[in-house]
């Protein structure tokens, strides 16, 4: 069986080719909400965000065409970006860091990466929502909740904080997802309030009562509303989201626990970059970020709770955001991450 | 082994430029730990850093020992008997290759997870976890052992079958003629394969990080992640340079070991294929459940997936399409520079095997042993401060694939180099023709089949990365890896599945060159 292989230079010329013809067909940038215009070069500012293009670009968008400025954004993990920030250093190209963890935008301010805001954009966001130094504001807020499937259980059922679900009576019937950070975040708040002892201890008895493990809050409010299980640990605007596209009768229902840390709030969070040189841009940026049209896109499309003065949190939304407690400023040390994943191991959570 | 000779100077200046350019990540790692040497000490040394080491070490051998269990006897049984389909049954057993290993994963435990499709189609409460040793080192070995099962097969149908012949006709059993003429000729190529498969099991994050097992690399993430300490990140990378120097020294002890050449560059006389008899059942039953288990259930789920996405309408044909280009542009000049840099590499250390030349081979590798962020964020920092002008561009991305992949190129280019007489050469030579005629019309030409398994490896790598692709692209660039991660990272499995199938399909083209390759003669 002997045939002809072909040249490797002329199967890579090939190769080449192909692909460059390929990109003249479809255009060189495949951005899309959120990412700017076909003219790279016009003036902007550049938008390094944590958040994917479905939870900002409306955002970014309505800004872009109100200031006729582009914006270009570079989408990646939060942490990610947040770690090549700290190597570009003041060679960044970045103006604005828009973080979907409170953690990262600390790390990138702990580095003095982060600018002062002006004191109009500080003013704008409750002392609770802000860096006491003024070096990052909130955006939105997401609540650790209790998700329920209210064809099964009723809401009086519910234990009145996530300490209760470790009783027979919801024996494997809660999801919860350790590995994600908001969940570590949580933990990370219980050990603050409560003590390393009594979170270890819940982290087990969890573990022990059957808690089902899922990689992600999405997956849980799936589990729920398909029968799979009754109750379970989330996010708030994930639920807010399923009844968004589910209609009325979506199974799922949102609890927010009134005792112990029931619910937890975790911020999503804004900053402008030392070494930008186009700071007024950025800060008018943010600026169009805690507005009222931004802070209203954020609220109804994703239910999350709106940070700035005077805007209002969606109806559907019952506890009042005064009511629950805000990790990265209340509560949690963020730097005791490390130590929240090493007892979430130690008591076989993660 | 020739006595060694001097390596022309135009070669060993590039293969110098090649070196250096491979070991910029880990210089940066140097310049951090430098800046606190305390407490860098204090991670790398740290009881948690060597039990973390250890696992890995421990996940490690498993995957490597696995891989060399499967691709043994399908190497064998697709080059040497007459199992029926052979051809196909080598295409069908390398495809697993283009399966992203966090691809792979989250489709594990799909399938076998809490909640997933067996512990639904079974009915039962809970089937046992997934998670952890088990399920990582399988994932990684169902998709990571063709690396070793390629050159494997290459190398079985280069090696001179008059041997086999000569141990046969003086009565020795097929197995015996196997372990006493066969294996040893194979151990080098072993060794080579297995160090890919190796250094790919340690530099993986997708699998480890889905599938929940604590090896060095998710320790490096996690200290970005969730502590926010570059340092205690670099320290933990200098120790896995370190690891690998080691990994490849010893790897070199087993290749250096024994080298055999044939002495032609063609003309192997074909051989005749073992008859299998009444084992081709059992055979075929093997090379089934390694495809179906491998590829038919990981891709069926994401047609699965798919067809679903397709329904929801959530992705159009015009975006995917210019996904794919864009991906395809990297992946293609990555290969074409990866495959000339290894040509470089391979032909000093296989052909001028000295001190330097070896040392420039080892550091080629110094870009594939660590995980794809510390690579990314290595080059951001000479980028920003060395030439902020390439920072974030095509160029700057496709130079940072070339070096983290490049020894997979490396690999194959030295094995068809070794394979191949030097006397070759050495004739030409003395015909008159100077070095580089010689290495342009001779050499380059008799290593086209392993030019091609380089640059095909690269192509299919730098398809899949995704870290680096995150961070180095020039802004607003996406690729078919970087969508699926942005459509997984909300939950969006049904919509990733359409741009993994679309990677999967390109990626699968190389794959099917690289299975080929060695079908024909040089």
């Amino acid at each position: 069986m002997i045939r002809p292989t072909p040249h490797p230079a002329r199967l890579l010329v090939a190769l080449l080719v192909s692909a460059t013809v390929l990109l003249g067909g479809c255009g060189f940038s495949t951005e899309d909400s959120g990412g700017g215009s076909d003219e790279p070069e016009t003036e902007g500012i550049t938008l390094y965000s944590g958040r994917i293009p479905a939870a900002i670009g409306p955002a970014v968008d309505s800004y872009e065409i109100k200031k006729d400025l582009d914006v270009q954004v570079r989408f990646a993990d939060t942490a990610d970006l947040a770690a090549t920030l700290v190597e570009e250093g003041d060679a960044s190209p970045a103006d604005v860091f828009f973080a979907q963890e409170p953690g990262a935008i600390a790390a990138v301010a702990e580095a003095g990466l982060l600018t002062e805001l002006p004191q109009d954009i500080v003013d704008s966001v409750p002392p609770r929502f802000r860096d006491p130094e003024g070096r990052w504001v909130g955006v939105t807020g997401r609540a650790r909740v209790i998700a329920y499937n209210r064809d099964v259980v009723k809401e009086s059922e519910l234990p009145p904080s996530p300490f209760g679900l470790t009783v027979p009576k919801w024996e494997g019937r809660v999801g919860w997802s350790p590995a994600t950070s908001s969940m570590q975040e949580y933990v990370t708040a219980l050990r603050a309030k409560y003590g390393d002892e009594r979170t270890k201890q819940w982290l087990e008895e969890m573990v022990d009562n059957g808690a089902v493990a899922f990689p992600d809050n999405v997956t849980i409010r799936d589990a729920i509303a398909g029968g799979e299980i009754d109750v379970g640990l989330i996010n708030h605007y994930y639920v807010a989201q399923g009844i968004a596209e589910g209609g009325p009768d979506y199974p799922v229902g949102v609890y927010f626990p009134p005792g112990g840390l029931g619910s937890l709030m975790l911020l999503t969070s804004v900053g402008v970059l030392e070494s930008s040189e186009r700071k007024t841009e950025a800060f008018d940026f943010v600026r169009s970020l805690l507005g009222d049209e931004s802070q209203a896109f954020f609220t109804s499309s994703s239910k999350e709770y709106p940070l700035a003065r005077g805007a209002e949190a969606d109806p559907s939304l019952s506890v009042p955001i005064e009511q629950i407690p805000v990790s990265g400023t209340d509560l949690v040390d963020l730097k005791e991450l490390q130590a929240t994943i090493d007892l979430m191991k130690e008591s076989g959570a993660l | 082994m020739p006595a060694a000779r001097r390596a022309p100077a135009w070669l060993l200046a590039a293969g110098a430029l090649i070196g250096a350019a491979a070991v910029l990540p880990a210089a940066h790692l140097v310049v951090v730990v430098a800046g606190d040497w305390v407490a860098s000490l204090e991670t790398a040394l740290s009881s948690r850093a060597l039990e973390t080491l250890l696992r890995t070490a421990a996940l490690t051998a498993a995957v490597v020992l696995a891989s060399i269990v499967l691709a043994l006897p399908i190497g064998w049984l697709t080059v040497r008997t007459d199992l029926p389909g052979r051809r196909l049954w080598a295409v069908l057993c390398t495809l697993p290759l283009v399966i992203p290993s966090y691809v792979g994963a989250y489709l594990l435990v799909a399938a076998l997870g809490p909640n997933g499709m067996l512990q639904d189609a079974l009915g039962v409460e809970r089937l046992p976890s997934i998670y952890g040793f088990f399920g990582a080192w399988l994932v990684l070995t169902l998709f990571t052992f063709p690396l070793l099962l390629i050159p494997l097969r290459a190398t079985l149908r280069r090696i001179d079958p008059q041997l086999e012949d000569a141990a046969r006709a003086m009565g020795r059993g097929p197995l015996e003629v196997f372990r006493t003429v066969v294996l040893p000729q194979l151990w080098p190529v072993i060794a080579a394969g297995s160090l890919l498969v190796a250094l790919f099991v340690v530099s993986d994050f997708g699998a480890v990080s889905i599938l929940r097992f604590d090896s060095f690399t998710s320790e490096i993430y996690v200290s970005y992640q969730s502590s926010f300490d570059r340092v205690a990140a670099a320290a933990l990378g200098a120790v896995l340079v370190i690891a690998m120097l080691a990994l490849l020294l010893a790897a070199s002890r087993i290749r250096g070991a024994k080298t055999v050449h044939r002495l032609g560059p063609g003309t192997l006389r074909p051989t005749q294929p073992y008859r299998l008899g009444k084992w081709r059942w059992p055979a075929l039953g093997f090379c089934s459940l390694v495809v179906l288990v491998a590829f038919v259930l990981p891709v069926g789920v994401l047609i699965y997936w798919a067809s679903k996405g397709i329904s929801t309408g959530s992705t159009s044909l015009n975006t995917i399409a210019a996904l794919g280009g864009n991906s395809l542009l990297i992946a293609a000049w990555a290969a074409a520079l990866g495959a000339i840099a290894a040509l470089v590499v391979a032909a000093l250390a296989v052909r001028y095997p000295s001190r330097v030349t070896r040392l420039v081979e080892r550091l080629s590798h110094a870009g594939y042993a660590l995980p794809g962020i510390l690579v990314a964020l290595g080059l951001v920092f000479f980028a920003t401060r060395a030439v902020p002008a390439l920072y974030q561009t095509i160029a700057l991305l496709v130079f940072a694939m070339t070096i983290h992949y490049l020894p997979l190129a490396v690999g194959p280019i030295a094995s068809s180099l070794v394979g191949l007489s030097p006397r070759i050469e050495e004739a030409a030579r003395g015909m008159g023709r100077g070095q580089a005629e010689v290495f342009r019309t001779i050499t380059i030409p008799l290593a086209r089949g392993g030019v091609m398994a380089g640059a095909a490896l690269v192509f299919l790598h730098a398809m899949k990365e995704l870290t680096v692709t995150l961070i180095l692209s020039p802004i607003g660039f996406k690729t078919l890896a970087t969508d699926i991660w942005t459509q997984t990272t909300y939950g969006f499995y049904e919509a990733s599945a359409i741009p993994a199938l679309v990677l999967l399909a390109v990626a699968a083209v190389p794959v099917y060159l690289l299975s080929e390759q060695g079908a024909a003669p040089p």
